[in-house]
Order: C-alpha cells, then structure tokens, then sequence
C-alpha cells in the first residue's frame, strides 16, 4: 500500500505501481481537472504539484508517492480562487482550455520560486506547457498580473 | 420544415456520398424555428413555459434557457451566438443558461467547421430572440389592454413608460405562451445603438470552469460500469490484421480482453480505421496491453508511400500543364513574346491537427440505441456513423457534445466515436475509447501536402502581364471516393481560384495527386498552402522589381473593385455572392491598416531583422498580417511582434475575436516552424510533441496586436482566416532579415544560419 495525500485527502493505493499519477487521479479518483496530453510529459497539460513542485503526473509512477502531498488544479482553489486563476480569468486567457489546468499549475510553482518573473524567466518557467489554441500572450500576461498580488 | 440549402464548401459529397449514410451537406438553415418533430432528449428550452422555437426557453422564475447548437472548441461560439439571442430578447444575460444540444437534425447544420457559425446562424438567432420578445410584449399588452406600440422592453421586463407599469419575463411567460408564435415578418429588429451584447462581447460562459479544472471535455466523462479501449491501429493506411496475441495482453493487471475492430470498407470515410482493441479497467492498463499484442499486419498497397519520393512527383505534375480551373486573356501567347519571366515552386507537407485533447469517445450500446458522449465538431456525422456501423436508425443514436479540448477540423469526422459505439455493441457495457499522443498524430486526417508552380511574366516595371498557378495536392474527397485526384471546387476556391490581382492575362490550374493516408480538413485547409504561394511570389516579384513589398502588395491589389469568378463556379464558402461579394477595396484597406499601425517602413531593422506583410481572404473575411522576425546567427528566429488588421463584417465578440486571431499567428508560427508530416513505407515517421513539435511560449510570437476594422458588412469568419496570411508573411520576413527565400515549408528544410 502506498500512502499519500492528494488535495489533502489521505489516501492509499494498492494497484500497480507502475500506473502513472495521472490515471490514479483521473481513473481511479475521478479527478479530471488534470489532463492527458501526451503521456510523456512533453506537454505541460497533467501538471500537479508534490509538495509544492510541478510535476508532470503522466511520467510520475505511483511507486514513487509514498508520503507524498499531490495538488491538483481542484485543490488549489478551495477557499475561492487563487490568485492566478483570478487573473487568468482577468486576462481572459482560455480558449479551448485543456491544458489551462497545467499552464496553472505550472505558473503557481513558477511564482512561488520567482515572484516576480521576468520575460526570460516566463519563457524558461513555462515553455514545457503547450497551448495548441496559442494563448501564450495572455498567459505570460496573466502571471504579471499575478506576480503583483501580495504572496 | 421549410429549409434554405446553401452550396457548401462539401457540397460536393451529397453526390458522392452514395449510401447517403454521410451528411456532410449543405448548410442547413432552420427557416421555421418550431420544429414539430419530437426531439431524442428535450431540452430545458423545449420545458420551459414559454418556448417559441428551439433555441430558446423562458420559465415563470425568469430564467432565459438558450440552446447552443454549435460545438465549443475554443472559439467561445457556445457563448456569441446565445449572445444574439439574449441581446434580441433584451434578456439580462445574467439570467441566461446556456444548454448545449446534442445532435439533431432539427437545428439545421451543427458542423462546427469553416468558421461559419456565426455568419450561418446570426439571423436565425435574431429571429429567435426576437419572436420571444415579440410574445413578451402581447402579453404585457393585453394585460395592460393597451396598444402592443406603447409597450417596449427594458432588460428582461416589459415597461409600459406612459402608466409606469413594468412586468418581468418571468411574470409575462405564461400569458406569452398561450398566444400565437409570430411570423418572421411580423418582428421588429433591436437597431443597432440598442444592443447589449452585440459588437460587445461577453466573456465565455465557461470562463470560470475551464480556470478551476470543473470543465467536462470528452476525456472526462465517466458511466457506471464502462470500461476503457485503447486501440492498435494498422500503421499504414488501408492495413489489415494478419495475427496477434489474444493471451499476452491479459498479463497486464487492469486488462480484461482484447477485441479485433474490423477494417473500414473503401472509401475509409469516417469509419474506424480497423486493428486491434485491448479492453481494461482503466486507461493507463489498455495502453500497456497493447504493447503486448504483436500483431503481424496485411499492410496493403500503401506500404509504397514515401513522402520524399511524393514530394517530388507532385513538383513534376505542377511542371506539366494540368486542368485549367480559371483562365483569363491568353497567358500562352504573353508568355511566348521573350521579355522576363520569373517562376518559383512552392511546397507545404502534411500538417497534423495535434488538439490538446486526443480523440476519445464513450459510447453505450442498450435496447438497440446509442448513446454516446463525445467532444465532436459534428454530433449529426456521429449519428450517421454509428447508424451506418451498427445497422440502426439514425434517430436511435443520440449525440451529447461535450467541451473539446481543441479541434482544429480534426474532430470534424467521428471515426473515434465510431469506435466506442461498435465496441460498446461487441462488448454490451458503455466503452470509453482513448487515443494516445501517438494515435492522434499516427492516425490523423491530414491537411494535405501540397506542391505550386508560379510563373510570371513582367513589363518594364516590374508588374505581372501574365500570371499562370498550379495547385497539386491529393483531395480531401479521397475519402469519400478512392478514385478523386483532383482538388474539388470548394477547396481549389480556397485562396487558389480567387486570386485577386488584375492581370490580363491570367491561367489557374490544378493537377492530380493520389492520396495514401486520409485527408481532411485543418485551420484555413487549402488557403494554408494556397497563400503561402501566392504571398512568398508576390513577395518575390515586388524584390525583383526593387519594390517596397507593402507597396508592391498593393499596387497588385489594385483599386477597389469586386470580383466576377461566377464562370468559375466559385462556391464563395458556401455564402451568396451578393450578399458575401470578393471585393477588393476591402483587402486593399485591411492592407493599409496593417501597414499603418505596425509601422511599416519608419523604423530600420537591426542586423539580422526584417519585416514581411501578406494579405488574404478566407472564409469571407480579409486579413493583412506584418511580421517581424528576428533570425539568430545560427538560424533560430523570434518573432517579437504581429500586426494584423482583420475585417470580418459585423464582429459579434470583438474580444474574442482578437484572442482568435492571436492563437492563428501562433498556429501559423507552428505550421512555418516544425510542421511536417513524413511517411516511410507507408508508415507515419512521426508521433508526439518531440517529433511533431509545436510552438511554445519561448517560440510563439511575443506580442500580436489585432485591428478589427469597422464594418457594415454582414459577419463572416473569424477562427480560421488568420493563419492564412500569418506564414507568408513571416518568411517574406525571414527574406528580409537574411536574404534566404523560403519556398518549402517548414522552416527546417531551409538553413537560416548566417552564411549557411
């Protein structure tokens, strides 16, 4: 059994060790804020965090969890929104939205090591998330905004 | 049900179709809005009290239900058209529910595709919104008994100013109901300083969900009871299962069976591809299992197909004369008086459509029906699918269209959901079928590859007297029909049959191209390649003249006039053409703009910068695009800023629409960069985001500016138009900054490292 928490929660897992994070959260948790992009975390879209990190839980085996703190996009908003998600609604960055939940993850571990990113540091932060629909402009717009927000 | 067929872009299939069991028609309109016919699943709409057509429903608590019948991929159209219907309702939008429908033929067409939503079904929700405005202020007048002419609405009320009297919709919705559903002519149309919303924008009704992770796409639907597919598809177009190993899948804990898909029946359509399915407890199990199939494949005359080797056969057929498709003055005899001549070939690869969401679908089989979910552009294609594979009624397939996770075309044709469904029927439990990265890039529906030949020749001052094009590409009805070669109407009128120059004289052809993988439609389809060729030979010709490119562009558009391609047979996408005419004024002024607001020719670009413009209309919408672009010593480029100047008629959400052509500067910088799509033996070279990569944050454009200029024009296209003139408009910078043309795409065939 290995045991972890996501969003919290303690949890314990029995199953294969080998299945990556991100099907224990969407398959066997149900949650399916986190997404499947590639599968071999080219993409950015599974983007959680353990212990305040981003991972990429499609390439995070559960073997690797035990003790572990796993946020995920439904977790980091519990008492409203966070402040990047309040400026990624400000800025109005979604289209399609399917990797908007790893872009997020990714830009609130971005600012927690980097409060105040500069261009250079957005691009070297953010540039394992892809967005196909091309949101990047408001992206890195949105992190300014979030980067002026009280930590 | 009275219905106004327009000639669509597929027009063409209804012919070809055969079995009918396709419905890729026409734009089907719904004239009349109360459809008679019981609908599969109602609506709330549909319950509420007062409910006068199909999209929209009001209930006594006031709460306004507005069906959207279009497919939310990204573009916020589940948003803008209930939007029209709100503003013509004089409806408090925060009382709005939007509802999304599932596939049904009564809503008229629900393809979500060639940027049409809005100009296809802006006047039917006008006339929505407006019969239920209509019926709000009888009622309030009779209540009152005075005149209807003394009554207007004031958000979500009817106000009677002379007595003071206000009533909510609410309060109306009941009285409304019991009276007669007035007729189109009878309404009376919000002016436009009235609007609310239109020309406005509001933000997306999912804004908030798709920011918190609660959004529902078609990867997260779950039933009880269902189980996960992962299939093997046969790697080389058209193959077949020779033998595979039932047992060793089963090694794998979570996998349950596996289950042989039966091969599609030429022509492929949107039927499954055929393999091998691994049948598991979750996704993650029937992705291993599959590794552990082995299977031994019956590749099929495909197996000969090498991109390389095809590249070159459709340069010699665009060298040859092919069919003239449009033919002006005499280019023969032009060309035969000696004087200069420049030509150029042109080439684009196969491009992947690579949506964030691969291809899934979750589909139950029960009593006969189908009940699938799945994140389609075409819910009414799904029906006609799965009817086709199953052997059922259409009416007992019912579609639930769920958000998607992009689509760019690809999600236009259902085969995945084709899949869950035949699967679901073998296996009688609801089957959820999940594609891999590789899967989607492996088994695609591709923008075709494309080869151009130009040639021109020049007076004295650098301008064209006579100007021949060749278009070579294997047709998207390749899928419908094995034996297309050549580009149908719709696709060759794609930024190809209406070149816009005035040049007297003037020949337009097209050659054949057997297709070997399918075919199928992608952001802006055959403008892609087509303004691509047209805008880098534009770009080449004004250099040779020693023009100012800008310059040059325009005087090749010329003065304002509209073009006559009626002896062409040109489709216009599927609009009239008095309605929706080609007139140049109006890519001449989008020009301008761009031209103007990015600057053009007032600053000097540092060592190794440059500056390029193009311009193109799609989709009935014309756009100019200047890019700048900043190109390393070791050939690696940056593009620090866009301007695009966009003149798409009416702009029901201007927001929106800039966040649209925003994310085409950043799909067109994909296709220049790194798009491209190769083939060994049939098989597909590439596989997921390393090998098909696509732009990143570090790699897109820093800053896109987008001018949507004023117009009185009805609306036309906004998701598509803009890649069109983005990628010319980037190599023509690319020339500028290092004096290397670009004539094959992507930018990794041409080595842009200084002194290279």
């Amino acid at each position: 059994m290995i045991q972890l928490k996501v969003n919290g929660v303690a949890r314990s897992f029995g199953g294969n060790p080998e299945m990556p994070l991100l099907w224990y959260l969407r398959d066997v948790l149900g949650l399916t804020g986190t997404k499947f992009g590639c599968g071999v975390a080219l993409c950015g879209a599974c983007t959680v965090h353990r212990d305040g990190d981003a991972v990429r839980a499609c390439v995070t085996p559960m073997s690797s969890l035990s003790g572990a703190n796993i946020t995920t996009i439904e977790g980091i908003g519990t008492s409203g929104l966070h402040p990047v998600q309040a400026a990624w609604i400000q800025h109005n960055v979604p289209q399609c939205g399917y990797c908007q939940s790893g872009q997020i993850m990714q830009a609130i571990a971005l600012l927690r090591t980097t409060p105040k990113p500069s261009d250079q540091q957005i691009d070297d932060g953010m540039a394992g998330n892809i967005c196909r629909c091309g949101t990047y402009q408001r992206i890195r717009a949105a992190i300014k905004t979030a980067a002026k927000e009280p930590a | 049900m009275s219905a106004i067929y327009n000639l669509s872009r597929r027009g063409f299939l209804k012919g070809i179709a055969g079995s009918g069991a396709l419905i890729l028609g026409a734009h089907y309109i719904p004239t009349v809005l109360w459809a008679d016919e019981p609908a599969a699943t109602r609506t709330q709409a549909d319950l509420a009290t007062l409910h006068p057509n199909i999209f929209v429903g009001v209930d006594t608590d006031g709460t306004v239900h507005i069906v959207a019948h279009r497919s939310e991929m990204g573009t916020v159209i589940r948003t803008s058209l209930p939007m029209v219907v709100a503003d013509e309702l004089d409806a408090d939008w925060k009382r709005v529910k939007v509802e999304q429908a599932i596939g049904d033929p009564r809503y008229g067409d629900q393809n979500t595709d060639g940027s049409h939503s809005i100009r296809s079904f802006y006047d039917t929700m006008r006339v929505a919104g407006a019969t239920a405005r209509f019926m709000m202020i009888q009622a309030a007048a009779q209540q009152w008994a005075v005149p209807a002419s003394e009554c207007k609405t004031d958000l979500h009320a009817v106000v009677h100013s002379a007595s003071g009297r206000r009533l909510g919709y609410g309060e109306l919705a009941s009285a409304a109901s019991k009276l007669p559903v007035p007729k189109k002519e009878e309404l009376q149309f919000k002016k436009k300083d009235a609007w609310r919303y239109v020309g406005k924008g509001m933000d997306s009704v999912d804004l908030t969900d798709l920011c918190i992770g609660k959004a529902q796409y078609g990867m997260d639907v779950r039933l009880d009871g269902m189980v996960y597919a992962s299939i093997e598809h046969p790697p080389v177009f058209g193959g077949k299962v020779k033998s595979y190993d039932e047992k060793a899948p089963l090694q794998v804990a979570g996998v349950q069976q596996t289950l042989p898909v039966d091969p599609f029946k030429p022509p492929c359509g949107f039927q499954p591809l055929g393999g091998v399915a691994v049948i598991a407890d979750n996704t993650w199990a029937a992705f291993q299992g599959r590794k552990k199939l082995n299977i031994a494949w019956d590749n099929g005359p495909n197996e000969t197909y090498n991109s390389d080797a095809y590249a070159k056969e459709l340069h010699e057929t665009a060298r040859q004369p092919c069919k003239a498709i449009r033919s002006e003055g005499d280019v023969d005899s032009a060309f035969a008086k000696g004087g200069p001549v420049f030509e150029g070939d042109y080439y684009v690869p196969l491009l992947a459509h690579a949506s964030m969401e691969p291809m899934v679908a979750l589909a139950e089989f029960k009593d006969g029906k189908v009940t699938a979910w799945a994140p389609t552009q075409n819910p009414q294609a799904v029906q006609a699918i799965v009817s086709q594979e199953l052997g059922i009624p259409k009416e007992n397939v019912v579609c639930h269209v769920t958000l998607l996770g992009g689509g760019f075309g690809r999600k236009s044709k259902p085969d995945y959901v084709a899949e869950a469904a035949v699967l679901s029927k073998k296996l009688s439990r609801p089957v959820k079928v999940v594609w891999t990265r590789e899967d989607d890039i492996k088994f695609d529906y591709y923008n075709a590859v494309a080869a151009m030949y130009l040639k021109a020749s020049l007076d004295a001052k650098g301008k064209p007297t006579a100007w021949l094009q060749r278009s070579v590409f294997p047709p998207i009805p390749s899928i419908f029909d094995v034996n297309a070669v050549y580009g149908d109407a719709g696709h060759m009128a794609q930024g190809w049959t209406d070149m816009p120059y005035d040049i007297p004289n003037l020949r337009i052809e097209n050659g054949p191209a057997k297709a070997h993988v399918r075919i199928g439609w992608l952001r802006s389809v055959a403008n892609i390649y087509h303004a691509f060729a047209i805008q880098t030979f534009t770009d080449e010709l004004a250099h040779r003249a020693g023009r100012d490119p800008a310059d040059y562009l325009l005087d090749l558009i010329g003065p304002p006039r509209t073009l006559d391609l009626k002896a062409t047979g040109y489709p216009n996408y599927g609009a009239s053409p008095d309605t929706y005419p080609w007139e140049t004024g109006r890519l001449r002024h989008v020009t301008e703009v761009a031209i103007e607001k990015s600057g053009w020719g007032k600053k000097k670009p540092g060592k190794g910068s440059g500056i390029g413009i193009a311009a193109h209309r799609s989709f009935l919408t014309y756009v100019a695009a200047v890019v700048e672009v900043e190109v390393s010593d070791d050939g690696d480029i940056k593009i620090p800023r866009v301007d695009m100047a966009v003149d798409a008629g009416l702009v029901v959400n201007p927001e929106i629409t800039r966040a649209q052509f925003e994310g085409a500067a950043v799909f067109g910088t994909s296709v220049a960069r790194s798009g491209e799509i190769t083939a060994k033996g049939g098989v597909i070279t590439q596989s997921n985001f390393d090998d098909y990569p696509v732009a990143r944050i570090n790699e897109a454009p820093y800053q896109t500016n987008v001018y949507i200029v004023e117009s009185d024009a009805p609306p036309a296209g906004v998701g598509e138009p803009g890649v069109p003139p983005f990628i010319p408009a980037l190599c023509n910078a690319i020339f500028a900054a290092t004096g290397k043309r670009v004539r094959e795409l992507p930018l990794t065939r041409t080595n842009l490292a200084r002194g290279a």
